[in-house]
């Protein structure tokens, strides 16, 4: 049961974003994609999710041949860096959407989805706000809810693209910690986006440090930081 | 000293000197009155200038009441047609990627820059007599100049863009993240559109839809042209106040005139009725 990621290129017309980026990463692992922008960690992330379409290259999770299936099938709940919360729902619905939307047969009570939401918001620590709406949350409130949601369809991986680039320093380590205790509760196999080292070697078991769309060095943090492999991972990591 | 200090701390650094807010204030108001609430009064006056049982008898004649008739049926057809046109426009410009993009916004825009009596001219030239379909046409005993189908298809022509060009800037503005966030959270297509995207656009829809709406009751120049004028048959209302008006019946052509002002007048207050019970719901989507 790992995820493996093959030899994945992207090309935006004739900017290539992704050139043949490889890494395997174990169930329930915590993967960070740390680079530069433009280095590509948001095109094979949102690739993992089904937002974009390789040009090459697969993915295997779960003996599942996960490129050849479409986002809404995949399960796998993503974080945007800028929340992309349902405007007109209320926290509840945000959180409920994933949920609702479900065919008849495997959607669960509206008792049940409302027990989902309120322990969900108490994952979350946002206790008792279901009825607020997203603009009348702060950044971390919302990046909160946006957890939530991905969260409640109890996802088979969990994306996260930049999710606290637009918050401030301390809201970012908070909202870190929790990150990390929430997924050592669920186990889900999470990859997260971010050009922050810092964040990066602190939140993930493993990192990818990634260059032109390509991987240069990937294991685990403290290997990573004690052992560049290359120039650029050495000057990425002092700057 | 501590005074003069005080006034000027609370001055607005962006607020302008009074003798010019005022001059600009007085200036707009003027400028609304004389343009347009002015010949919106004098139509009621002249409507009422000989009694309520006059206008009664003026807008309740059978070829009044055809033209009634006549201009709501065009709009119920053009209307639904324009919305979801309107709508499957909006949605491919503002979520997706295909060439010929700029082409498409460009030709939405085409029915705003012709003139009218040019539209209408365009479907003579195609349905005409001398026409390309035109003898096709009237073979198959099929009537669309001079006929319901004509006054449609000019009002479809005309009121084409409203709903388009006032959703494409407003889904380009929201982007697609809640889409994507809906469909990584297992959302159909359908059900994507419904939950989120509907939702999100539906008071800029609502105000294409009532422009449009507006719009195609009060068409003149393109129906005009494919209409024909017969009286009580292929008179909308705008011809019909026309026909009043060139006949010297003035209270008739205010009348109907009226009542084609308070059809418009009717559609304002319902928007401004549903913003305002829907005031909450619309500062928590604009407030972001």
């Amino acid at each position: 049961m790992f995820l493996t990621v093959d030899s994945v290129t992207k090309k935006f017309g004739r900017f290539p974003a992704l050139n043949g980026a490889s890494f395997v990463a174990p169930q329930g692992g915590f993967v960070s994609l740390l680079g530069p922008s433009g280095s590509g960690k948001t095109t094979l992330l949102r690739i993992l999710g089904g937002l974009e379409f390789a040009d090459s290259g697969s993915v295997r999770f779960a003996d599942l041949n996960w490129l050849d299936m479409p986002a809404r099938t995949r399960n796998a709940g993503f974080v945007f860096q800028h929340y992309a919360l349902f405007k007109h729902m209320t926290v509840a619905g945000n959180i409920a959407f994933g949920l609702k939307v479900r065919p008849r047969a495997s959607r669960p009570s509206r008792q049940e989805i409302a027990a989902r939401v309120k322990e969900l918001l108490a994952l979350v620590q946002l206790p008792g706000l279901e009825d607020r709406y997203p603009s009348q949350l702060s950044g971390g409130q919302r990046q909160r809810v946006a957890l939530a949601r991905a969260l409640a369809i109890e996802p088979r991986m969990l994306l996260l693209d930049e999710p606290f680039g637009a918050l401030d320093a301390k809201v970012r380590k908070e909202l870190r910690a929790d990150l990390r205790r929430i997924h050592d509760h669920a186990g889900v196999t999470t990859v997260f986006v971010t050009h922050d080292q810092e964040e990066a070697f602190a939140v993930a078991d493993l990192v990818a440090v990634m260059m032109d769309g390509r991987i240069e060095q990937y294991g685990a943090p403290s290997d990573v930081r004690r052992n560049p492999r290359t120039q650029f991972v050495s000057e990425f990591l002092a700057a | 000293m501590s005074t003069q200090s005080q006034t000027r701390s609370d001055r607005n650094p962006t607020e302008d000197p009074l003798w010019l807010k005022l001059l600009l204030g007085i200036l707009a108001m003027l400028f609304i009155a004389i343009v347009l609430l002015l010949p919106l009064t004098l139509v009621f006056k002249e409507a009422f200038a000989q009694g309520v049982g006059a206008l009664w008898t003026a807008t309740t004649e059978p070829d009044a009441l055809a033209a009634v008739r006549l201009s709501l049926t065009a709009a119920a057809i053009a209307v639904p047609l324009n919305t979801l046109f309107g709508i499957a426009a909006a949605w491919s410009v503002a979520k997706f990627d295909f060439p010929g993009k700029t082409l498409l916004v460009t030709v939405i825009d085409l029915p705003f820059s012709v003139s009218p009596v040019v539209s209408g001219l365009i479907y003579v030239l195609v349905f005409g007599m001398q026409g390309w379909l035109g003898p096709w046409a009237s073979a198959h005993d099929i009537h669309i100049l001079f006929a319901l189908p004509g006054i449609v298809l000019a009002t479809i022509f005309v009121t084409f863009p409203f709903v388009a060009r006032e959703l494409i800037p407003l889904m380009t503005d929201q982007g697609r993240e809640e889409e994507e966030a809906a469909a990584t959270l297992g959302a159909s297509g359908l059900g994507t559109f419904l939950r989120v995207t509907l939702p999100n656009i539906k008071w800029g829809l609502l105000y294409g839809v009532l422009l449009c709406n507006a719009r195609a009751l009060g068409e003149f120049g393109a129906v005009s042209v494919v209409s024909g004028h017969i009286r009580g048959q292929t008179n909308t209302m705008p011809l019909h106040v026309e026909l009043l008006y060139n006949n010297y019946d003035y209270v008739g052509a205010f009348s109907v005139a009226a009542l084609l002002a308070m059809l418009a007048l009717v559609t304002l207050v319902l928007k401004s009725l549903l913003e305002w019970r829907y005031a909450d719901e619309l500062a928590a989507v604009h407030r972001h």
